[in-house]
């Protein structure tokens, strides 16, 4: 049994069947990759995993636990944290506030009325945060409004966000996309890391089959809201009806 | 509405610096520490500050050091602070506050009646029960967000306002609102001498007893009413500092910066609002209660919906989410309401009276419309030169001439950072 456990999965937006049936199991400490062409409905898929939308059938497990139904916020505090497709950062917020936040979040829990404490004070969140940062070598742009960034390090600072809260599962939308190539070698690098020190699950949305296939133990192929089949990295490479629906296309 | 700061490559961010707190007093750091200082110096010596021109002479009615309007300055100076916890950190605007600020009114006043003409029970009273009143309406309001939110608080509002007028006019006077009377209870005071009318008092200081220093042609006003009322603001105002340093206030700003992301953090914003909900409602009751303890009377318009608008307007005036803007955005309202209103036609001559009477009469119909009863037309003026060119505020044109002056493009404060900070439309 995986530490997530999709079983039956469908959701519908009107006429339209974004999800049909999806069965997903995500072992412990491994990086899956879900693969899949535009509209396939693997964002639908996440959304659904962090309690963004709930499915209309279908039930998801994650150590054992049903997620649906419950608010973002106490999903998260489960242990799953997820990096958007579109940056979702506090833009009005200096970078080292943005990763503060989620060492907060971790410790605190989801609410604590800390008014009158000062922010100064909480040296060894900050010196946390400020580890972080230099993980993604952003540490020297601690004092930046995140809205300065540029889009790949507002990427690599919400990974940032994401990574320090130690999540049990780490949801990854499109992780590298928009980013120039040099910070998607390094961006494989820290993820490879992290699975490695840090024992953290991913699962992984890409369409750039270079850091699918340097990253991803085990692969499942999305289109039209169904999997297609789910195999290791090199049986995918080779698997006929993949090549059709998507590789094909996408011209690897 | 991201990408708005547009001040290439390091833009100095605000709270967390690396090097260690060192230093600091009062839990405020450096930057804190002198505004701090600022507003307690301006808040001693307003009484000399705000009467710079002799008795008698023609500017003299610029003079604003007397205790009515010292005593507005700073109590709508706290109100105006509540409210830009809420709305100048978490974005939530509030059309209804006033409301707050009439509960801790009435509630102040009841203390009054019943318990004591000491102002310090009523005050309590007035923070505690409009703390709860509002607790009731975030918990409402807040289930909304953006302008849903801000009609909601409004309706709430107007419904007060329409309740303390006619429903609820037992407890609230209706039309003729509260006043302390000889025969209250007052079950904790000795018995009044006969004739002698209550009045609010502080351990027996009597709010409206004054010490008057003649110094040539001036007179200033030292009133024990204002010494508390200021008092009381430094308080709130150094409260608001440290909520605004605090990592509650850094949710708040979250809150405000995205939600979405917030939530997905694992925080819970609706407790964090509803908290800055709660803390600025107070805010507005001790105000309110402050309202009573000064001139001992109550009456509705106080929840008037116009009253919950200007202290949306001192806020932005001054500059929201800044720590000194609302304070000084209140300042300037009060100043214009009671300063500016009092200028009539007999004036308005008299100071033109040099020009040939022709012209005279041109230059006054000209001003005319601007000042007396036409205040309301130079504020909205002003108001609308401010949002445009300063959408920081008064505090970003301090900022602006600050570094016309010094050049010095290192100092960027907190201040200046939540100044520009403020989008072209402060509800977003
Ligand atoms: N909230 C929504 N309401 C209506 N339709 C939606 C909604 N979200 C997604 N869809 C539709 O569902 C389908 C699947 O969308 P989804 O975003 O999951 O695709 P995707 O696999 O992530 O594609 P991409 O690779 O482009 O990100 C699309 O046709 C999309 O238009
Ligand atoms: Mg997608």
């Amino acid at each position: 049994m995986g530490i997530l456990e999709v079983k039956g999965v469908g959701k519908r937006f009107g006429g339209l069947q974004a999800l049909g049936d999806v069965n997903l199991s995500v072992a412990e400490s491994t990086v899956h990759a879900i693969i899949g062409p535009n509209g396939a409905g693997k964002s639908t898929l996440l959304n659904c995993l962090v309690g963004k939308l709930i499915p209309d059938t279908g039930s998801v497990l994650f150590d054992g636990k049903s997620v649906l139904g419950r608010k973002p916020h106490e999903i998260n505090q489960m242990g799953i944290s997820r990096v958007f497709q579109t940056p979702e950062i506090f833009a009005d917020l200096s970078v080292l506030e943005n990763v503060m936040i989620p060492c907060f979040a971790k410790r605190d829990g989801a609410f604590r009325l800390h008014a009158i404490e000062s922010v100064e004070n909480e040296k060894s969140l900050q010196d946390k945060a400020e580890e972080m940062l230099a993980d993604v070598n952003m540490l020297e742009k601690r004092n930046m409004l995140a809205s300065a960034l540029s889009r790949g390090d507002k990427r690599r600072l919400e990974m940032a966000m994401c990574l320090v809260q130690d999540p049990r599962l780490l949801l990854l939308d499109e992780p590298t996309a928009g980013m120039a190539r040099a910070d998607t070698n390094n961006t494989i690098d820290l993820l490879k890391e992290i699975n490695d020190k840090r024992d953290i699950t991913m699962c992984i949305i890409e369409h750039d089959m270079h850091v699918v296939f340097s990253l991803a133990e085990r692969i499942t192929v999305l289109a039209q809201g169904t999997p297609l089949v789910e195999d290791t990295p090199e049986n995918i490479k080779g698997h006929p009806k993949v090549r059709e629906a998507y590789l094909g296309e996408a011209q690897v | 509405m991201t990408d708005q700061t547009t001040d290439t490559g390091a833009v100095r961010a605000s709270a967390p610096k690396t090097k260690a707190a060192s230093g600091r007093v009062l839990g405020l750091g450096g930057k804190d520490l002198s505004l701090f200082l600022l507003v307690l110096g301006l808040a001693l010596f307003a009484p000399f500050i705000l009467n710079p021109f002799p008795e008698g002479s023609a500017l003299s009615q610029f003079n604003a050091g007397y205790p009515d309007l010292m005593q507005r300055f700073v109590i709508f100076g706290i109100f105006a602070i509540g409210f830009n916890i809420l709305f100048g950190l978490t974005g939530y605007l509030s059309f209804g506050h006033a409301a707050f600020l009439g509960v801790g009114s009435y509630a102040g006043i009841w203390m009054m009646k019943l318990l004591t003409t000491n102002v310090i029970p009523a005050i309590i009273g007035s923070i505690v029960v409009a703390g709860l009143f509002a607790l009731i309406v975030g918990f409402i309001s807040l289930r909304r967000s953006g302008i849903y939110f801000s009609i909601l608080t409004l309706a709430f509002a107007m419904m007060s306002f329409a309740l303390a007028y006619s429903v609820l006019t037992p407890i609230t006077g209706g039309e003729t609102g509260l006043q302390l009377k000889y025969f209250d209870p007052r079950i904790l005071d000795a018995e009044l001498a006969p004739g002698n009318p209550p009045r609010a008092n502080l351990f027996g200081l009597n709010m409206t007893s004054s010490y008057e220093l003649e110094l040539g042609s001036w007179v200033f006003t030292f009133n024990a009413g204002y010494y508390l009322a200021a008092f009381m603001m430094l308080l709130a105002f150094y409260l608001s500092i440290r909520i605004f340093r605090s990592p509650f206030g850094m949710m708040l700003r979250a809150v405000k910066s995205n939600q979405n992301r917030l939530n997905y953090t694992g925080i819970s914003s609706k407790p964090y609002t509803l908290a800055a909900f709660v803390i600025s409602g107070m805010y507005a009751g001790l105000a309110g209660g402050l309202l009573v303890a000064m001139d001992t009377q109550v009456g509705a318009e106080r929840m008037f919906w116009t009253a919950s608008g200007e202290v949306v307007l001192m806020t932005i005036l001054g500059g929201a989410g800044t720590l000194i803007g609302p304070v000084l955005g209140a300042g300037f309202i009060k100043y214009f309401e009671n300063i500016i209103s009092k200028i009539n036609s007999t004036v308005l001559h008299d100071w033109f009276a040099f020009l040939p009477d022709g012209l005279e009469n041109v230059v006054v119909a000209i001003i005319y419309p601007f000042v007396g009863k036409g205040w309301h037309l130079t504020l909205g003026l002003l108001f609308m030169l401010v949002v445009i060119f300063l959408p920081g505020g008064l505090v970003q044109g301090g900022q602006k001439l600050a570094t016309v002056f010094r050049r010095d493009k290192n100092a960027g404060s907190v201040e200046s950072d939540a100044a520009k900070k403020q989008p072209g439309h402060p509800g977003e």
